[in-house]
């Protein structure tokens, strides 16, 4: 991908960043780094806290008014009382209500908060690395940090909402269940501990397992994606039951680690199953003869069973949540990384806004490299007039992309390693909006939004009148076919405008730099992939639209080469020759001997 | 309904596992369903004992140790139950993705061409485990919450009836809200689904566009565009949320209530004499027990839905079929001699737009034949109507007599090699990829193909030689390498008949001449099509077929056609000879190194 985009070779991408990596359930960084986000959620949080807290109290009371009323009432043929009690569970059983709607929706605002900011403050982050941070990264790896990352925190969010939820109940029981009676409540809590082995014995198990498990689904999909990605050559080699016995052989793996994770995470079951039926057979031996004795009443019998068997489903719950905290935390780190990457390009701080330019360009001995110690231009001077046109020629290397897009300030000079001036002023000492603002590029690759082809023509200059748009479409030959399209200018493009072909693709990214009317045009082989007759035609339109602009042109064809005000011929990053087509003929160098030679390759063929 | 039958049938071909599952289930809930009934009595045992006296201790002791049995048996069978529906679950998901997989790679060109890839895998991946989720949510869970309800009724009704009766009051009420709130939150939800697709997107486009995003210092505006995307899916969560904790928590307050209810009118029963504490007792632990089933009947709704969706998604893949398909009564086709013949043949990629019509040009083997045109006149689509990526519509396409449609697909692609302009890696070595189309080539073969396609030097260079390892992972090739391992992989299979798509457009004097020498090596004895881009492989050509909207306008060789001054002349002036003025800017002698290229 970066390839079609920048024509830089991408190197395997190292930047730090891994893949799934299972951390702590609980990282203290991420959580500080996490405060910021929260902070101005804060009154939401403080409503959502209230509402949890009357949630779990009503939910421990509905056993507790369930004994009052068998104790007090019901034992003592108190039927006023037992309607008082009736109607006492009907107001908790309300309260119950709304506040868990309360708390659900206040967290979700909340949440939804954060995640917005958190999204926000991803994209505008990106946009403020340079070309340098794109080069060596790959968009899907970003998409999975902004898309997939983030999901994961929403999910945590909605658990961590339970989980707090679940210790509050949890507490709560604990308490009232100790208030009631303290000898039943022991006995009902001695498992606990027999619990809390169970699960410390179980849990690293269960998450090596789990781990293995994600790892090989992970190779089963990547390897569906290859087959369907590559089917033309599949189908074309007759790979498909090869391709299918190697596919299967990944697939049972991914189902023998699933059943192994599954075996394991149905292996507490009988414990935790068991534990609460052990904590009712002791509670209930004790206790009844407690009754008999008369040292407490029925119903607290009854509510302590209502107690235990509440009593389990949280920490049933919490042991899955366990798994959902530990991705969170590990998507925290990993946004939170992404967030860290310092851009390598910002405005200075004293750096001035550009006045409306001349477009007048120049280099100042400037060299470049991409890799220190490797430079793609070297020691390089170079002046273009306000409104020229120059081509810039050399063979593939010699560092032409480099050149406009340092112009471009897509890259920055490193000081003390030349300059590049417009205008007289150093590129690098000025605010980049301003300067691109006035500049304007069309790239190899036609690039297209997803977008009408209105939005697309008028891009970021969203205030343009249509007439204007249309002159421009007009200009550079868009404007026939676009009137074809079905609902013309306001045709929508479907995946970057896949339903165009790229030879107009390139003429609207051509009207969309005339819309931005810029003082200082590049083209950076606009015209290698299209067609010869739109080719053509673009030539025509070039000849009148560069009128009054400075245009820096990279071309292969003869016939724009030679239209330009000088040619500037580059090998391995150094400018060996600039003149015009007859100056530089004249001249009898390297253009003049390329020239020659060309024809008479022609010749040889036996057609020039 | 015919659609979830047809989902039911992926779990009902393993019935074994699906019959273990429900045995273990019912033994969970018979364990289950006892505890109230026990504790229940033992209330009254007790009850019993403080009016009259001399009811044994043992009898209690008992009544424990029975439940603490039921405990053990209940967590056995809770075991079984789980690791049975996974089981059962993973299986169907198993079968599944083989088929998915199986299916995919042999739909053809037509199919692939309509669909996105991250379409595919989207189907592959979310789609197949809401099956999976259904699987083991729905068939194996439902039942026995169904059961379950069945049971507890029964025993609650048996107890009271009129209480039962009226504790289930309530029942339809929730039932009723919560369907209607589940419609809506179906639309919410897909509305939410929506705009976060629309957000990535933007996203995307915003990455992959990075060049002009800052060519055009559009920042701002890219900004503002994903703020008012990334606000809508805020909103729209918020919404879908909202209805779901709504459900949540009516679902709840309506079990509350009933609770309510049954606390009055039981202790009142109580009261009156009508039943005992220690029914009541069980009434109110029955009502406990239901509190699942009530609770996971929204999630089972929910996902019963999803998994519908979602089957409706991954049959539409499945129930694709192929146009290019063997024949019945299908030939294996043996080593060809390699005439090609297209007979008046026609072919439209939709049925309105013909691409190519009536159209016929006789091969004879071993001619190399060159395919000239502008873009859209049918020069990739004639060559790939002889390897079968695309049946004709009319007419047909022979080698050697036989038309291409009596063979086995296999067969006749095993006697052409084809070289495609989008050269695709596998994560695999370059020696895997070489010998892709024959994974049983020995080292020597793959070495001597290599060596033809002029690889060899630059994959002795590399770390690891032949073994190193390519693709999205590993070492990535340029375009011109990517294009000569395209051509050993053609090699090593030594079809009679060969496809080369040659159009990579801008590459290095160095690599153009390594491309040339390999295309000239290679198609020595074969009969060989090219479509060309370059005067050099044009001029050497046999034959040249100019095309102009799907017709032959001129046919012939570099000489003559150039002589002719038609449109061959008019091509050559317009877009070969700028091509070969291209020419002048590479031959510069630089000391360009072969590895990947700058431009």
């Amino acid at each position: 991908m970066m390839q079609a985009m920048g024509g830089r070779p991408s190197s395997t991408s190292k930047d730090g960043l891994d893949e799934d990596v299972f951390g702590n359930a609980v990282d203290p960084k991420v959580i500080r780094r996490m405060l910021p986000y929260v902070l101005p959620q804060t009154r939401l949080v403080i409503v959502a806290v209230i509402a949890m807290l009357l949630f779990a109290a009503t939910q421990v009371s509905v056993p507790w008014l369930i004994k009052l009323g068998i104790d007090r009432y019901i034992a003592n043929d108190d039927r006023g009382g037992l309607l008082l009690v009736a109607a006492l569970f009907f107001g908790s059983a309300v309260i119950n209500w709304v506040s868990l709607y309360v708390q659900d929706i206040t967290i979700t605002k909340a949440g939804q908060g954060v995640l917005l900011a958190l999204r926000r403050d991803m994209f505008s982050h990106m946009q403020k690395q340079s070309m340098r941070f794109f080069d060596k990264t790959e968009v899907g790896r970003i998409m999975s940090r902004v898309q997939g990352d983030v999901y994961q925190l929403q999910e945590f969010l909605g658990t961590i909402v339970m989980t707090v939820g679940d210790f509050l109940s949890l507490g709560g029981i604990i308490v009232v269940m100790l208030l009631l009676d303290v000898q039943l409540g022991l006995m009902a809590l001695v498992v606990l501990p027999l619990l809390a082995i169970a699960m410390a014995v179980w849990q690293p198990f269960a998450r090596r397992t789990f781990i293995k498990a994600r790892a090989t689904i992970s190779i089963v999909n990547a390897s569906l994606n290859e087959n369907i990605t590559g089917v033309r050559v599949v189908q074309a080699m007759n790979r498909q039951d090869e391709n299918l016995r190697q596919f299967d052989v990944k697939n049972r793996s991914n189902l023998n680690a699933f059943l192994g994770a599954g075996r394991l995470s149905a292996g507490v079951l009988p414990v935790v199953d068991f534990l609460p039926a052990a904590a009712i057979g002791l509670v209930l031996y004790f206790g009844s003869s407690m009754v008999s004795g008369g040292a407490i009443e029925i119903g607290l019998l009854i509510a302590f069973i209502l107690y235990i068997q509440r009593f389990f489903d949280p920490i049933r719950n919490l042991t899955m949540q366990y798994t959902q905290l530990q991705r969170a935390m590990a998507s925290g780190t990993r946004i939170f990384e992404t967030l860290d990457v310092e851009p390598d390009m910002v405005d200075a701080p004293d750096a001035e806004v550009l006045p409306p330019i001349r477009g007048e360009v120049e280099l100042r001995n400037v060299s470049f490299a991409y890799k220190q110690g490797e430079d793609v231009i070297s020691n390089l001077s170079l002046r273009i007039e306000p409104g020229k046109t120059a081509a810039i020629v050399g063979p593939t290397g010699a560092g032409k992309t480099t050149l406009v897009s340092l112009i471009a300030r897509f890259y920055d000079v490193e000081r003390g390693r030349g300059s590049v001036m417009v205008d007289g002023h150093d590129v690098r000492d000025v605010v980049r909006t301003s300067l691109a603002s006035q500049m304007s590029m069309v790239l190899q690759e036609p690039f297209l939004f997803s977008g009408t082809v209105r939005e697309n023509i008028k891009y970021n200059h969203v205030d343009v009148s249509d007439e204007k748009m249309m002159e421009a479409a007009k200009a550079v030959g868009a404007h026939t076919f676009i009137s074809k399209l079905e609902d013309g200018y306001d045709t929508y493009l479907e995946e970057r405008g896949e339903n165009l072909s790229v030879g107009q693709r390139q003429l609207i990214s051509f009207a969309r730099s005339i819309v931005a009317d810029p003082k200082i045009l590049i083209l950076d082989e606009a015209t290698a992939n299209i067609d010869s007759h739109t080719e053509a035609q673009i030539q025509l339109a070039l000849r009148s639209l560069l009128k009054g602009r400075t245009a820096i042109v990279i071309a292969h064809r003869l016939s724009t080469i030679r239209g330009a005000d000088k040619i500037v011929v580059l090998s391995q990053g150094e400018l060996v020759e600039e003149g015009t087509h007859d100056e530089l003929l004249d001249r009898d160098g390297l253009y003049s001997h390329l020239y020659h030679m060309n024809y008479a390759v022609l010749e040889e063929i036996g057609v020039a | 309904m015919r659609l979830l039958v047809r989902i039911l049938r992926f779990p009902w071909n393993h019935k074994r596992r699906l019959l273990a599952a429900y045995l273990f289930t019912a033994g969970a809930t018979a364990a289950y369903v006892f505890l109230p009934e026990l504790f229940g009595n033992t209330v009254d045992l007790v009850k019993d004992r403080i009016e009259a006296g001399g009811v044994a201790d043992s009898t209690i002791l008992g009544i424990c140790l029975l439940i603490l049995a039921l405990g053990i048996v209940r967590g056995i069978f809770s075991f079984g139950q789980m690791y049975m529906g996974e089981s059962l679950g993973q299986h169907v998901v198993y079968d599944l993705r083989n088929r998915f997989y199986d299916h995919v790679q042999h739909l053809g060109f037509g199919f692939h061409d309509s669909q996105h890839t991250g379409n595919l895998m989207s189907k592959a991946i979310t789609d197949v485990e809401a099956i999976r989720m259904f699987v083991n949510l729905v068939v194996v869970r439902t039942p026995y919450f169904m059961v379950l309800f069945v049971v507890v009724v029964f025993l609650m009704m048996r107890i009271d009836w009129q209480l039962g009766l009226l504790s289930l009051a309530l029942l339809p009420v929730a039932m009723t809200v919560a369907s209607l709130i589940r419609m809506r939150m179906r639309n919410a939800w897909l509305e939410a689904q929506e705009k976060f697709a629309v957000l990535n997107t933007t996203l995307q486009e915003n990455l992959t566009g990075a060049r002009v995003v800052k060519a055009f210092a559009s920042s701002d505006y890219e900004e503002e565009k994903f703020r008012v995307h990334n606000q809508a899916v805020a909103d729209d969560m918020y919404k879908a949320m909202k209805l779901h904790a709504f459900n949540g928590s009516f679902v709840l307050f309506i079990f509350l209530l009933t609770l309510g209810i049954v606390l009055l009118f039981g202790g009142l029963g109580v009261i009156d004499g009508r039943m005992t504490l220690g029914e009541f007792t069980k009434f109110v632990l029955y009502l406990q027990i239901l509190a699942q089933p009530f609770r996971m009947a929204g999630m089972i709704v929910n996902n019963l839905a999803r998994a519908m969706s979602a089957a409706t998604r991954i049959f539409e893949v499945l129930d694709a079929k192929s146009p290019v398909k063997d024949r019945p009564n299908a030939v294996e086709m043996q080593h060809a001699r390699g005439d090609v013949r297209f007979e008046k043949v026609s072919f439209g990629y939709r049925r309105d737009t013909p691409v190519l019509s009536d159209f016929s040009l006789d091969v004879p083997a071993g001619r190399i034949v060159a395919l000239l045109g502008a873009p859209g006149s049918g020069k990739s689509t004639l060559a790939s109507l002889i390897p079968r990526f695309y049946d004709v519509t009319k007419g047909s396409v022979t080698i050697d007599g036989v038309d291409v449609r009596d063979v086995t697909l296999e067969s006749l692609r095993r006697n052409i090699g084809v070289v495609q302009q989008d050269v695709f890696l596998f994560t695999d070595t370059i020696a895997a990829n070489i010998a892709y189309g024959r994974p049983d080539a020995s080292m020597d073969e793959i070495v001597r193909a290599a060596k033809i396609a002029q690889l060899h030097e630059h994959d002795v260079s590399l770390p690891d030689g032949y073994e190193t390892v390519l693709g999205e992972r590993g070492v990535s090739l340029s375009g011109g390498q990517r294009q000569r391992l395209s051509i050993a992989r053609a090699v090593l299979l030594d079809p009679p008949i060969l496809v080369l798509d040659d159009s990579t457009s801008s590459v290095d004097a160095r690599t153009e001449n390594e491309i040339r020498k390999a295309m000239a090596s290679v198609m020595e004895g074969r009969t060989t099509f090219i479509i060309a881009h370059r005067l050099s492989t044009v001029h050497s050509a046999d034959t040249i077929v100019v095309l102009e909207d799907g017709q032959i306008v001129e046919r012939g060789n570099h000489a003559e056609l150039v002589e002719h001054g038609g449109l061959y002349r008019e091509i050559y002036d317009l877009q070969l000879r700028p091509q070969e003025e291209v020419l002048m800017e590479f031959d510069v002698p630089a000391k360009a190194s072969a590895g990947s290229t700058q431009s």
